[in-house]
């Protein structure tokens, strides 16, 4: 029997501190989340500074938790892998920190992930069959972005946002209709109340730009319109609201994927990120994959939301493709996808 | 008993290795590159140099704070991940305090200043514990005004009160040089540049008195002390005592 790799994750990019144990870049041992969503939702939105402070409060007993869950030890440990970008900057500085002083001690090699990267390869976890290549949509509070994975670590990006992240646009629209933070469950849940045709909010379409995204627009129109029935002194129906923009952004996020579909005879597809816990959309995709004869994979919720095993994932294929690094490790807040 | 100290409280990032004995160690750096980038190769190269191996230090010594809030968070993780890995216990030494120990021995009080923005000043009012005459010629830093966070304004009327001679030093100097020119009313100095910044040596000096004192705690309890809210909460409380006037 081959000798099982087994590493240790930190994840501390925005507002969840997280660790794990991953075996073989598939096998989750250990997956610990501690969320401050309770804490921000005072602030009506991830607060930088204050994110950074409860990592550093936790970060060590969520890393021994996660250790312990696996009924490991950090001798057992074979590389230390953590998010290093994209996120907040204070917030991934704590994580990254944490995770060199943690591997020099222990002597272990050290492994800077990118987040998204993390994201995609959440899929890995509950599909063990999967393998690249495949089309990958990223949609989370931070990111969209729209991926051809070419192979482990390898990645040609087709598009992305513009402007605001799928996520963020839900968040905004959500603090505007009164349904406070977070905006993408929040929004899900009285869609289902509302009629999605009723009103037409606009699909937006990049010029130079097939596969990039705009969601700004599409959060404007939301507010003009509030904006103007309260002029007009006409009552809101906000699930009406909340079901009609939800619509318009899952239908620009299906046509992007048919279009790449198409175009790159794609066979397996797969969604990322927060935003692919959103019933709507993930339902959305199933049927166009249904229809094009596309395999379609997507992870359990709590792989959705930031974690530490997709990290672990990803960590797992860059330490068989021999990568390392070293103790100069920085936070690179605006790390590009497929940077090295 | 052997102490790794750290500070990365401000724009110095420094290192060091002590006994009770003697300082084995220290790196201290002053440039433009990240706390994140320049921490934990110093601690590599001062362990290297050293011959030492990590296990057998018996505490970390951390600047916890104040200071800048990014900088003491990436000590506070390098700390706290090293106390994870080898199972080490955190001295939590106070920054302002620490800064105090770089001018010993002196009679006079002595007040670091590091630039807390906003008109403010991390400051506090130290003086040695046994005076030059004293027969007992161990060092001790007497704590007069524990280390908080002022504005400049208060802490001068603190020391014209006390009216004693006093030595200035920290970042926070340059800031607030003109204003103590002009409004202090006592013999006063400000520290040389060997003495002016923070250093791991005084972080570890002050956190062996502390280890010896028993004043540890486990890596993962150990927090920066930052004396300050972040902006969030404190416009949020703000908002809450407005509202409570109302």
């Amino acid at each position: 029997m081959e000798k099982e790799v087994k590493i240790l994750a930190i994840e501390s990019s925005c507002d969840e501190t997280a660790a794990a144990v991953v075996v073989n870049g598939r096998n989750v041992r250990s997956n610990v989340i501690s969320s401050q969503i309770d804490i921000h939702t005072l602030y009506g939105g991830v607060v930088p500074e204050i994110a950074s402070r409860n990592h550093i409060e936790r970060i060590n007993q969520v890393i021994e938790q996660a250790l312990k869950d696996a009924d490991t030890t950090l001798d057992e440990i074979d590389a230390i892998g953590v998010t290093y970008g994209p996120g907040l900057v204070g917030a991934l500085l704590v994580g990254v920190a944490e995770a060199k002083a943690l591997a020099y001690a222990a002597k272990k090699p050290l492994l800077g992930v990118h987040h998204i990267e993390g994201h995609i390869c959440a899929n890995f976890i509950e599909n063990k069959g999967l393998e690249p290549p495949f089309l990958c949509l990223v949609v989370s509070g931070g990111h969209t972005h729209l991926v051809k994975v070419l192979d482990y670590g390898k990645y040609e990006i087709l598009g992305k946002t513009r402007d605001d992240a799928a996520g963020e646009a839900f968040d905004k629209v959500a603090r505007a209709i009164g349904l406070g933070y977070p905006g993408g469950p929040k929004i899900e849940k009285v869609s289902h109340e509302g009629n999605p045709q009723s009103i037409d909010f606009p699909r937006a379409k990049i010029v130079d730009g097939e596969y990039d995204f705009s969601f700004s627009g599409l959060k404007s129109a939301v507010l003009n319109y509030l904006n103007g029935c309260k002029m007009k002194n006409i009552e809101i129906n906000q699930a009406d609201v909340a079901a009609s923009f939800q619509c318009a952004v899952t239908d620009v996020l299906v046509d992007h994927v048919r279009n790449a579909i198409d175009e790159y005879k794609m066979d397996k597809f797969a969604i990322a990120g927060g935003v692919a816990s959103n019933g709507n959309i993930r339902e959305a995709l199933r049927k166009l994959c249904q229809e094009k004869g596309v395999e379609f994979y997507h992870p359990s919720p709590i792989f959705c939301t930031d974690n530490a095993a997709m990290i672990g994932v990803a960590a797992y294929y860059e330490f068989i493709n021999g990568k390392r690094d070293d103790l100069t490790l920085n936070a690179i807040p605006n790390l590009k996808l497929g940077e090295r | 008993m052997k102490l790794l100290a750290i500070d990365s409280s401000g724009m110095v990032a420094s290192v060091a290795v002590v006994d009770e004995e003697k300082v084995l160690g220290e790196y201290t750096i002053n440039n433009k590159k990240t706390h994140s980038q320049t921490l934990l190769p110093m601690i590599d190269e001062v362990v290297k140099m050293l011959e030492l191996d990590l296990e057998e230090i018996d505490a970390i010594a951390i600047s916890e704070g104040p200071g800048s809030f990014t900088g003491l968070r990436i000590g506070s993780a390098t700390a706290k991940g090293i106390g994870l890995a080898l199972n080490k216990k955190i001295v939590e030494v106070p920054t302002v305090e620490a800064l105090a120990w770089n001018v010993w021995p002196t009679d006079s009080l002595i007040c670091p200043l590091m630039d807390a923005r906003r008109q403010q000043a991390y400051t506090g009012l130290f003086q040695r514990k046994n005076k030059a005459d004293s027969k007992n010629a161990n060092c001790d830093i007497e704590v007069i005004q524990k280390q908080c966070v002022v504005k400049i304004e208060e802490m001068i009327d603190q020391i014209n009160e006390i009216g004693q001679e006093v030595i200035f030093l920290g970042d926070g100097v340059k800031t607030f040089k003109d204003y103590i020119e002009q409004n202090i009313k006592v013999p006063f100095m400000f520290a040389p540049v060997s003495m002016n910044e923070q250093r791991a040596a005084s972080v570890a000096c002050l956190g062996m008195k502390l280890l010896k004192e028993g004043k540890t705690c486990s890596a993962s309890a150990h927090k920066p002390n930052y004396l300050r809210l972040s902006q969030a909460e404190r416009e949020r409380q703000q908002k809450v005592r407005d509202f409570k006037i109302c």
